[in-house]
């Protein structure tokens, strides 16, 4: 008896590392380099670098996980990726200087924020076609959609502002005030509340999604580090609502978050100004790119623990995990 | 109906919005409040760019300022606020205090000033500028931080002292300790290796040598001149002993650039030429910079300057304090500017405050040479208990400020 769980353990620890993790493969924008980096999930190890467009930084899974979404900023595009050829096969229009994007629930459109003109481009991912243009703050850049596809939001940098868009009718219907030079703007799975990075103002504004009002503002503290280092970007929250991860840019760590309580439990030390992040699909891991240490960290999510550093190319930006 | 939902009245104070305390054209919809900003200037002659190399910039501080208030009335449509810049550019050999007096008469409460010291302090001792908010965008000197501070005057732009640290802290943290300083004869020529002086006692530094080049900017060079300044610069800076770099200070840009390539030894050229510390550059690109240069460029039809980038500073904190406070009365903006809540964000990385003893913008400084930037201070390093900005300039301790009002 003994034996044998102790044989059912060993398997299990074996199997622990790999689990969820054997099919996955990992994305990064070089936004110097002008390249993907491509990372198996199973083995931790690069497979290989594939030239893309120019400046390339948010990069998006399509609802049938068979294309990749790539902002070429400085090409004014987006370039589609299919995953099982392995190379771009065309692109679409997407409005001057495209940072973030997201994709609606149902698959289309994709919402685009153009960081040079001051707007949302919407396009149809299907037929390729711009479907229409909506003036928002300065210096779009975060981007929010709401299970339901409903609400999109957009946070404008130096407005300092979440716009909350009507998805059917295009149009603004709420702005929010939230901390300076907001950067990511994610919904919680329920839909109930929507996480604000704010990188100037080092801080997490997290707004009630029913009343359009902030509700908490989380700070952070590390010991030693100056706090004008503490500048978040990249935020995810785990679909059960339990747990948040903000990426803290120059302070070099995730902070963990208890997402009900509000209250910080933890902060990761990862590669150097790390700025987006994104779960595998089970969520047992999360992969965030450290822009200034040239590689991505691979953190086990059930033992909150940086399990793994993986150099990838010049100024990784933006990560998607495809299963 | 957007603007009422905004955030929680825990964060800051929702209050009704007053009609703007200027009697000035008000926008025709009842519930946008208009805040008007003035800016002033006097043309100056003019010499042409001294490189062909260089843009020919034009309506220098003036396009930044107009560039902000667009940008605060992008902001605006979500407030409903709704700003207006009113220019004042006055002639070579115009009345600058008359001309600041007419727009106090409208009713101008918030100047953006691009103008010299002197200039700068005769508008804001004029009585009437008693409770008025200016902007100093231009002048570094260092007297105006210190000794000739003023109440009723913030500063953007960063004097000599903060920029002479900001080389200094990068020459220490390269071990370049040892200076050959080389001093045109202009009036800010001396203010800024005063203040580069000061940087290299602050900072362990060592002048081994000073040498003054007498030459008055405009004698520019004919063809072939090249083979007179060839000779003239090795022979001037020849026989100094064992240095490191050589600082220069040329605010005219008579003949700092010269020095490059010349001198007697090969040593890095800083300081006005060569390495230049400076509030901003053509070659920022760091923090989301790209965007405000795209901006800048796409509106202005030329490159942004440090002028063009503290105009656009100050413009900009008057739209944060009056989008954070909801209010537009000249007080209320002034106590928020000045308060522990305010913060600009100026694309270096973190939020800009005003140093509550000297009215100074606390602000990292660009090291940046022609093409590219080299650096960032306050470089690694150097230590501050309250912030690490504040190893640039004039310390809290050691300031000779006790701001005056004009009525003293």
């Amino acid at each position: 008896m003994k034996i044998r769980l102790m044989a059912a353990a060993a398997a299990l620890i074996a199997a622990g590392g790999f689990r969820g993790a054997a099919a996955e493969t990992i994305y990064v924008t070089n936004e110097k380099d002008n390249t993907v980096t491509v990372v198996d999930g199973a083995t931790l190890e690069v497979t290989k670098t594939i030239p893309v467009g120019q400046r390339p930084r948010g990069i998006t899974l399509s609802k049938d996980s068979k294309r990749l979404f790539i902002c070429a900023s400085d090409d004014n595009e987006i370039q589609v990726f299919d995953i099982a050829k392995q190379e771009i096969v065309g692109t679409l229009p997407s409005g001057p200087d495209p940072e973030q994007f997201i994709l609606a629930p149902a698959g289309n459109p994709l919402y685009i924020a153009n960081e040079d003109d001051n707007m949302v481009t919407v396009v149809d991912v299907d037929t390729g076609e711009k479907v229409t243009e909506i003036p928002v703050g300065v210096e779009p850049e975060g981007m929010g959609i709401s299970p339901d596809g409903k609400i999109l939001v957009n946070t404008s940098e130096t407005t300092n502002m979440a716009h909350f868009i009507d998805t059917e009718t295009h149009e603004i219907v709420d702005n929010v005030l939230v901390d300076p030079r907001p950067r990511f703007a994610e919904f919680t799975a329920d839909g109930k509340q929507l996480w604000v990075t704010s990188e100037i103002g080092g801080s997490v504004n997290v707004i009630d999604t029913a009343t359009r009002k902030v509700i908490k503002k989380i700070g952070f503290e590390v010991q030693g580090l100056n706090a004008e280092a503490i500048q978040p970007v990249g935020v995810r929250v785990t679909r059960d609502g339990k747990l948040a991860f903000v990426a803290m840019g120059p302070a070099n760590r995730v902070a963990v978050i208890d997402a009900q309580t509000f209250e910080v439990k933890d902060y990761l030390l990862v590669g150097q100004r790390v700025w987006q992040m994104a779960f595998n699909a089970d969520e047992s891991r999360l992969y965030t790119t450290n822009g200034n240490s040239n590689d991505i960290s691979v953190i086990d999510v059930a033992n909150l623990e940086v399990t793994k550093s993986i150099t990838v190319g010049n100024q990784p930006w933006g990560v998607a995990v495809a299963p | 109906m957007g603007f009422k939902k905004l955030c929680a009245a825990s964060l800051f104070v929702v209050s009704a919005f007053g009609v703007g305390g200027v009697a000035t054209a008000q926008d025709t919809s009842a519930d946008v409040a208009t805040i008007p900003i003035a800016y002033i200037t006097q043309r100056v002659k003019e010499l042409p760019p001294f490189s062909l190399v260089d843009q020919p910039t034009t309506d220098n501080g003036l396009l930044g300022a107009r560039l902000g208030v667009e940008d605060n009335n992008t902001t605006g449509k979500f407030t409903k606020q709704k700003f207006t810049l009113d220019e004042a550019v006055v002639p070579i050999g115009g009345d600058i205090v008359a001309a600041f007096r007419d727009l106090l008469a409208k009713g101008h409460k918030f100047i953006v000033a691009d103008l010299p010291a002197a200039q700068l302090l005769a508008i804001a001792d004029v009585p009437e500028a008693k409770d008025t908010l200016i902007f100093n965008v231009q002048a570094k000197d260092d007297a105006l931080r210190g000794e000739q501070c003023r109440a009723n005057v913030l500063h953007t732009m960063p004097n000599y002292a903060i920029l002479a640290d900001g080389l200094a802290q990068y020459l220490m943290w390269k071990r370049w300790a040892n200076w050959f300083l080389v001093v045109g004869t202009g009036d800010d020529d001396k203010l800024f290796a005063a203040a580069l002086r000061r940087a290299a006692d602050r900072f362990s530094a060592t002048i081994v040598e000073e040498r003054v080049f007498d030459a008055a900017p405009g004698a520019r060079r004919t063809d072939t001149g090249y083979a007179l300044i060839q000779k003239q610069m090795p022979v001037f800076t020849q026989g100094v002993s064992d240095y490191d770099v050589l600082v220069v200070s040329d605010e005219r840009d008579a003949f700092g650039e010269y020095l490059q390539y010349r001198s007697w030894d090969p040593r890095p050229v800083v300081g006005t030429q060569g390495l230049v510390p400076t509030a901003w550059h053509r070659s920022q690109e760091q923090w989301g910079a790209t965007q405000m240069q795209n901006r800048f460029t796409k509106f202005a039809g030329r490159w942004m300057t440090d002028r063009d980038y503290s105009a656009w500073l100050a413009v900009r904190s008057i739209s944060e304090a009056t989008t954070r406070t909801n209010k537009t009365d000249y007080a209320s903006v002034n106590a928020y500017i000045r308060g522990p809540e305010f913060g600009v964000a100026g694309f270096k990385g973190q939020k800009l405050t005003f140093r509550d003893w000297d009215g100074q913008l606390r602000q990292p400084i660009l090291l940046a040479g022609p093409r590219t930037l080299v650096s960032v201070s306050p470089q690694e390093g150097f230590l501050h208990q309250f912030s690490e900005l504040d190893t640039l300039g004039f310390d809290r301790p050691e300031t000779t400020c006790k701001f005056k009002s004009a009525a003293q």
